[in-house]
């Protein structure tokens, strides 16, 4: 590409997919903090910065080499990924598209805004039927982001995103 | 000896103590895989493995930076000898049934927390930054823990009477937690730390509110296992690190 932007750069981050839930993009999930595009032409130096999620999540340094590998394939060899801690991820970062799509998945989006330091997770949405009379069933998951959830109308066991 | 380099130095073991407990109490937890007493236990327990185990790269990698000799979380993690580990003796307690297991973690999980707010609003940035990002993990970490104190103290007469065990057999690693050496000291007077007797009030104020409503008592403590800062540890470490370091020292530089 002979001009490379923010913008196209951002575009090709959207088909990096979390690999844990490849519904969700890395934009979605809200872990990109800073694209910058430096140079032109074959000189062109892209730094993208993100906040990784759970500390010990395995998903983090596959990510990392998704993005060197997208972008790779644009052409631009010359890619560095850094970490930003401060301030933490947060679910509440998770877009409105990212939460649409983790329904239609079939994971419950967090109910409540993260900041609350102990959510009481009062108000979680069934994916399948839409109810609200849910019950959680373990406060852990298949991924160090989800907990196991049970509709009480339906009976269907769904994963939930912790507010976190 | 310049102050300077003084403080780095007490950096350095700073990020070595939370690197090395965050590293051996999720070694200890990931022994319960597909040995935990319902599945759903299982994968809590090593769900909480992981997290301590994602700590302990980001701490020590922080040590290695900051101990400045070129040594990666991975050196730090498999090529220091038992004396050279600076974790408390608590985290290297073996896991016992599920009750001690429990005991043992909410018993750190409370100073963990506790610990981890104070560095998060210290005035040491980096250490800040790491201490506000793993925070969050470790206060549902402390619900955890604190949920199945109360359900087995205040549950059968075998499941009180297995706590109340666990709690003797905890209790002797418990004043340790709160000694301070001029290490600590000298950063808490830098305001990197938080002060130890906040810290200490705070955490006997916290666990024993749990144990009320748990209907447990806490032991009267006459023994202190101490020395873990100072690389003075029990048996146990060592056969740890015997299965945790077996690879890198069969195979050294091994990697996939």
């Amino acid at each position: 590409m002979p001009m490379t932007t923010q913008a196209q750069v951002l575009e090709l981050l959207d088909s990096v997919a979390d690999p844990e839930i490849p519904t969700l993009s890395i934009n979605d999930l809200g872990i990109i903090r800073d694209v910058e595009v430096h140079g032109t032409g074959q000189d062109i130096h892209v730094v993208i910065t993100i906040t990784p999620t759970y500390s010990g999540c395995p998903a983090t340094s596959v990510i990392e080499a998704d993005i060197r590998d997208v972008i790779g394939r644009a052409g631009i060899q010359n890619v560095s990924v850094k970490n930003r801690l401060q301030p933490a991820w947060t679910t509440d970062w998770i877009t409105d598209r990212g939460r649409q799509r983790l329904l239609e998945a079939g994971i419950s989006p967090p109910a409540c805004c993260a900041s609350h330091p102990l959510p009481d997770d009062t108000d979680v949405v069934c994916p399948y039927c839409q109810s609200h009379n849910t019950q959680v069933l373990s406060r852990f998951g298949s991924a160090p982001c989800k907990a196991l959830w049970r509709c009480s109308d339906c009976l269907e066991p769904f994963d939930y995103f912790k507010p976190h | 000896m310049s102050k300077n380099l003084k403080v780095d130095q007490a950096r350095f073991q700073l990020l070595l103590r939370l690197g090395d407990n965050a590293l051996i109490l999720g070694h200890r937890l990931s022994e319960w895989s597909a040995d935990a007493p319902a599945l759903e236990e299982d994968i809590a327990l090593t769900n909480v493995a992981l997290d301590l185990i994602g700590h302990a790269r980001l701490w020590l990698a922080a040590a290695g930076q900051a101990e400045g000799q070129g040594r990666s979380e991975d050196d730090l993690a498999y090529l220091r000898d038992v004396r050279d580990w600076r974790n408390l003796h608590l985290v290297e307690l073996p896991n016992g049934d599920f009750a001690r297991t429990m005991v043992r973690q909410f018993f750190f999980d409370s100073y963990h927390l506790l610990l981890l707010e104070g560095l998060a609003c210290g005035r040491d940035t980096e250490i800040a930054g790491i201490a506000g990002k793993v925070v969050k993990e470790v206060r549902y970490h402390l619900r955890h823990s604190s949920n199945w104190v109360i359900r087995l103290g205040d549950g059968t007469e075998e499941s009180h009477a297995r706590m109340q065990q666990a709690l003797d057999d905890c209790a002797p690693c418990v004043p340790e937690l709160f000694e301070a050496d001029q290490i600590y000291l000298d950063l808490e007077s830098l305001s990197i730390v938080p002060e130890i007797h906040l810290l200490k009030s705070e955490w006997e104020h916290q666990v024993s509110g749990v144990l009320a409503e748990a209907t447990l008592q806490m032991p009267e403590i006459l023994s202190a296992h101490t020395g873990g800062r100072q690389g003075l540890h029990s048996e146990y470490l060592g056969y740890i690190l015997a299965e945790m370091q077996f690879l890198q020292r069969a195979y050294p530089g091994a990697s996939w």
